[in-house]
């Protein structure tokens, strides 16, 4: 009796520190999705700044100014449903901006230029890259919490079921990693 | 930035991920960064001030060869002291996914956490058999780096996730700076071939390259092949008829400078390799030099050479397409040209400075507003019942 006590005691214990384990596993990676996530919306801002700046400068055509300045204040006031349809198109816009050998090479010779080109060049780099980050936190985090360990403890408690953040992010080709026009 | 580097293979054997850790960590250094290298070396042998030992790699068989690895609780316990007086804002870990150093350290660490897969194995039983336990310390590395496309495809198909792509970096300028040997460099009738690697490492393809030696040296016999990289000679020739031994030149071991001397010097470098390659830092280094690059059709050769434009290509293994595209080159001096030019176009790209700026980038996404990196306290069971640490 005592023997069999003892043994159900032994279980228990071992039931406890596996679920605390994997609570902490849990915590962990949803702390890891919240730095991706600022991360991620650090780089965004960076990039829809520098695009606004450009196109209050002077330096484009009046065209280009108007849509850059619409599609990079777009994407910097968008709410959160509308976020990644607006720095889609804030990737597009740059893309189109950016696609004539020529102008790089014109906000280069601006004075301020090639700060700039060198900002716009990482932030571009950059998006991607935080984007990945983030986009791999949450698939980790989503397959712990799809345990059914997880889901009948209730591990994740009131926790946001994690989401990835989708958006065409493809740079501009004429902006490469160490900013000269290819 | 106070970055740490974890190298999981000793650091007294030269390999392609040492090498790569060791000219990231000199460019990071120069760049004013402070650093510090954590690899398994033996307590005796002179390391670079950089770099802190993790005590003696154990051989053990591993996956069909044998490996040398860190293990047990010596080993756990200077990971964790290197952590501790590191104090780093990021820690970049190679190899994670092996049973090595890498693991260790992705096991002990919490905080800002950079890996970068460089094999692009086939996925092994004992790894799946470990994924459950593997996984708890992989979730925790907040950036993975392949280092090419192919690189990343694996490692989204066994491991899930995603992971941002960083060639491994060269020091173009060494390569195309050296000066020309005029022992090795050929001339119109008596052209040169280069090739380094291991001769006794079927993978890296000698035997293919020996095999189309005879069809070469038919169309021109004063062409000579030059070999550099350790292993038996002998065994290497033996599939060679006797009176074109003289064609063939062992050099041996070679230092890095002669190994870009010989990289200048050379009409054409055949790298006939016939697999287990996951990127071919060796053609990046052979354009660097300016040497015309005539490669087998590798996934990660392929993507290196950009699809075929930097530099020549052949069906895996196939000696007589190899011995062809050979003498197709060698007879058009106005081809060669080009491919020169065009490498050495290309190659800028894997040059340290845009390579090293690239991981400067992760590091910084990922230290980005986060905390430094600790030891995690809560991998061990005497930690989780209040027992003390020493």
């Amino acid at each position: 009796m005592t023997f069999t006590l003892l043994w159900i005691a032994a279980a228990l214990v071992l039931l406890g520190i596996y679920l605390s384990w994997t609570a902490g596993r849990l915590d962990r990676l949803h702390a890891r999705i919240d730095a991706a996530r600022a991360a991620l919306d650090a780089q965004l801002l960076r990039r829809a700044s520098v695009a606004q700046e450009l196109a209050t400068s002077g330096v484009l055509d009046p065209a280009a100014s108007i849509v850059l300045y619409q599609t990079a204040h777009a994407a910097r006031q968008a709410e959160d449903e509308q976020r990644e349809v607006a720095e889609s198109e804030l990737s597009q816009t740059l893309r189109a901006v950016f696609a004539e050998p020529g102008t790089v090479g014109a906000v280069q010779d601006a004075p301020g230029g090639p700060e700039a080109i060198g900002e716009l060049t990482s932030a571009v780099r950059r998006t991607p890259m935080a984007r990945r980050f983030h986009n791999d936190a949450v698939r980790a985090a989503r397959a712990v919490r799809r345990h059914r360990v997880v889901r009948w403890f209730r591990l994740a408690g009131h926790a946001p079921f994690p989401l990835a953040f989708e958006m065409d992010d493809e740079p501009p080709t004429t902006l490469t990693a160490d900013g000269t026009p290819r | 930035m106070r970055i740490g580097i974890v190298c999981p293979y000793s650091w007294d054997v030269p390999g392609g991920v040492q090498f790569h850790i060791r000219d990231l960590a000199e460019h990071l250094i120069a760049l004013g960064h402070e650093l510090s290298v954590l690899a398994p070396a033996d307590d005796d042998t002179p390391l670079p001030p950089y770099v802190v030992s993790a005590g003696r790699a154990v051989p053990v068989p591993y996956n069909g060869s044998v490996a040398r690895l860190n293990f047990g609780f010596l080993s756990a316990a200077r990971v964790r002291r290197w952590l501790h007086d590191g104090a780093f804002e990021v820690i970049h870990i190679h190899e994670p996914a092996s049973p090595s150093l890498g693991l260790l350290a992705c096991w002990a660490a919490q905080g800002p956490i950079v890996a970068t897969f460089h094999t692009s194995n086939p996925r092994s039983r004992a790894m799946i058999a470990a994924y459950p336990i593997l996984q708890p310390a992989l979730e925790k590395i907040r950036a993975r780096v392949a280092v090419s496309e192919y690189a990343r495809r694996t490692l989204v198909e066994h491991l899930g996730g995603d992971a941002v792509v960083i060639p491994n970096g060269v020091d173009v300028g060494f390569f195309a700076g050296a000066a020309p040997e005029p022992r090795w460099q050929g001339t119109a009738d008596a052209p040169t071939i280069g090739f380094i690697g291991r001769i006794d490492e079927p993978r890296k393809g000698l035997p293919v390259l020996m095999r189309a030696l005879p069809r070469i040296l038919a169309a021109r016999p004063g062409a000579r092949l030059l070999v550099a990289g350790r292993g038996d000679t002998e065994e290497a020739l033996s599939g060679l008829p006797r009176q074109l031994h003289g064609q063939v030149e062992f050099l041996g071991m070679v230092s890095d400078e002669d190994k870009a001397r010989l990289l200048r010097s050379v009409d054409v470098y055949a790298a006939p390799n016939t697999g287990g390659e996951s990127f071919g830092i060796i053609l990046v280094e052979a354009m660097s030099a300016g040497a015309p690059v005539l490669a087998s059709d590798l996934d990660a050769f392929r993507q290196v050479l950009d699809q075929g434009a930097a530099g020549e290509l052949f069906p895996v293994e196939d000696a007589d397409a190899l011995a062809d595209a050979c003498l197709r080159l060698l007879g058009d001096p106005d081809r060669l040209a080009a491919l020169r030019e065009t490498g050495s176009r290309h190659v800028r790209r894997f040059d340290w400075s845009v390579v090293g700026a690239e991981i400067l980038s992760v590091y910084e996404t990922v230290t980005d507003g986060a905390s430094r990196v600790a030891a995690d306290e809560r991998t061990g069971l005497r930690a989780r019942f209040g027992g003390a640490r020493p």
